[in-house]
């Protein structure tokens, strides 16, 4: 038997890649994919790219209101996403193994956080917007809940890793709830805490422009607006910027994480 | 020194715990501790000694029968008098169980918590009489340069020094002890019992230790229990304790490791 496990291993590799052969091959047909065309069309796209998406003098004079623009979404984004981990550490310690104050509790801040992380932004964003039309707001709260869901999830995965020996030691020396919280289950996590709060400002600031382009505000919009009326230049200078921005954020937010570790 | 009381510190009567179904954890212990011993429990891995010292200071809830500790039985406590009760017992585990982003004298304070006010925990404001009490164990524990590090920063030893010293801080009557040595190497691991032993012969506190290591136990305690199955098989002092009643309690395989101890305690 035991010569045998290394054959298995082999054959489940043979039988992984047949898989994954076949399912493609498979999607290739059925959706009567043109693979040579496929690739042929990326350099295509290259070379019209090159030509034609870029940033030229004129649209540089639109550089003032795109980036009054930019500057609103990243704000948003931040503001969404710190409101909503606000939320989060609340709804996480009354979900968490460790903090739980019972398990009906625990239940339903686990359901609110599934709920709310199982709904695609884009979805919240169109729902919101019957309620709040095109607006700041729809934008906002479409952050908000898309943010709280993941936010709630990584906290409460935070606090069972991190705080767990602590808080038995803490309930044995006779401190009582809010002690412990505040004394051993928030000194342990904070820095991970933080650390998921700035990956969620990133992602946010992107999917900013996702719901921007949806909800007629900030970025996305600007972008929106560009690349219908075809001034591609401008369309390309928007698209630039936000890279940018989520580069710089993403360079700040490594040094805070270094720096609290 | 220690006071004399009629009236035994700690009483175990008929206590069971299952967990689900099955086998026991715990079968029927019983035993009574006076103030000031200082207590062996010894037995394999998964003998359910964790759980007994759980049971004391109900970490763990007992199925069926009682604990009496300082004339109170325990079962009967609500959540204010619960409290009440663990500020009493210091507890010092295996793990340390320390918050390691907070400094020595942080975590050492904790072992305050259990007499403050809400806000004031919550603030981690503590008075100077605590601040100088902490402090003080500090030094009696030879920590006096790490007061300010932070517990990250510490050894293995160190750490569960700072563990003692969040137990003393409390003013315990008795301090439970998880295997405190079990992860430490030979040497911090002298330097512990030593401390342990200073704290039950110098300052009164009763202590009860699980311990792996037999040699260890026979060293240093004025008593040996012995738990093989959630039973007590074995309950005296440590020279009346023979090759063939260690042998019950870790089972016969045991016999060749442990051999030479006869030896070794006949010098």
């Amino acid at each position: 038997m035991q010569t045998d496990i290394f054959a298995r291993r082999r054959n489940d590799r043979l039988i992984f890649f047949a898989v994954l052969t076949g399912l493609t091959v498979g999607s290739v047909i059925i959706t009567q994919y043109d693979v040579l065309k496929g690739f042929t069309s990326i350099f295509k796209a290259f070379v019209w790219g090159i030509t034609n998406f870029y940033p030229d003098a004129d649209s540089l004079k639109k550089l003032p209101d795109i980036l009054s623009k930019l500057w609103e979404t990243v704000l948003m984004s931040i503001a969404a996403t710190s409101v909503a981990a606000v939320f989060a550490v609340v709804l996480a310690l009354s979900g968490s193994q460790t903090t739980r104050i019972s398990r009906f509790f625990s239940v339903v801040a686990r359901g609110i956080a599934s709920l709310f992380r199982n709904i695609p932004l884009v979805a919240w964003a169109m729902v919101l917007m019957l309620a709040f039309s095109q607006n700041q707001l729809t934008g906002y709260l479409a952050l908000f809940f898309g943010s709280l869901g993941f936010l709630t999830r990584s906290f409460i995965e935070t606090i069972d890793e991190v705080s767990h020996h602590a808080v038995e030691a803490l309930e044995a020396t006779g401190a009582g709830y809010f002690h412990i919280i505040f004394q051993a289950v928030l000194p342990s996590s904070l820095p991970q805490i933080i650390s998921w709060l700035l990956f969620m400002i990133d992602t946010n600031i992107r999917d900013a422009t996702l719901v921007g382009l949806l909800t007629g505000t900030g970025i996305g919009f600007s972008f929106d607006l560009y690349y219908k009326s075809m001034n591609f230049h401008a369309a390309s200078l928007v698209v630039m910027l936000i890279v940018a921005t989520i580069i710089v954020i993403e360079t700040i937010s490594n040094r805070i994480r270094k720096a609290i570790m | 020194m220690k006071p004399e009381t009629k009236e035994p510190l700690l009483e175990l009567r008929k206590v069971i715990k299952s967990y689900n179904g099955a086998k026991p954890a715990l079968a029927d212990v019983s035993f009574s501790i006076p103030n000031g011993q200082f207590i062996s429990v010894i037995g394999p891995s998964g003998s359910g000694k964790s759980t007994l010292l759980r049971c004391i200071n109900r970490m763990i809830e007992v199925t069926s029968g009682e604990i009496f500790f300082d004339g109170v039985m325990t079962s009967r406590l609500r959540k204010r008098d619960l409290r009440k009760l663990r500020t009493k017992i210091g507890m010092i585990f295996q793990h340390y169980n320390l918050v390691d982003r907070l400094t020595v004298i942080e975590n050492v304070l904790h072992g305050r918590l259990g007499h403050k006010s809400t806000m004031a925990g919550v603030l981690g404001r503590y008075s100077p009489e605590e601040k100088k009490q902490a402090h003080r164990i500090i030094d009696m524990l030879g920590l006096s340069d790490q007061v300010y590090k932070r517990c990250d920063q510490l050894s293995g030893g160190q750490k569960q020094r700072v563990g003692i010293a969040r137990a003393l801080v409390q003013n315990p009557k008795m301090i439970l002890c998880d295997e405190p040595i079990s992860s430490l190497d030979p040497n911090s691991s002298k330097i512990i019992m030593d401390h342990l032993s200073g704290i039950s012969r110098d300052l009164g506190i009763t202590l009860i230790v699980n311990l792996h290591q037999v040699n260890v136990a026979l060293k240093y305690s004025d008593r040996i229990i012995g738990v093989n199955q959630g039973e007590v098989v074995y309950d005296g002092p440590p020279d009346e304790l023979s090759m063939t009643q260690i042998a019950d309690i870790y089972g016969s395989e045991s016999r060749d490791l442990i051999g030479g101890l006869e030896e070794r305690r006949a010098d």
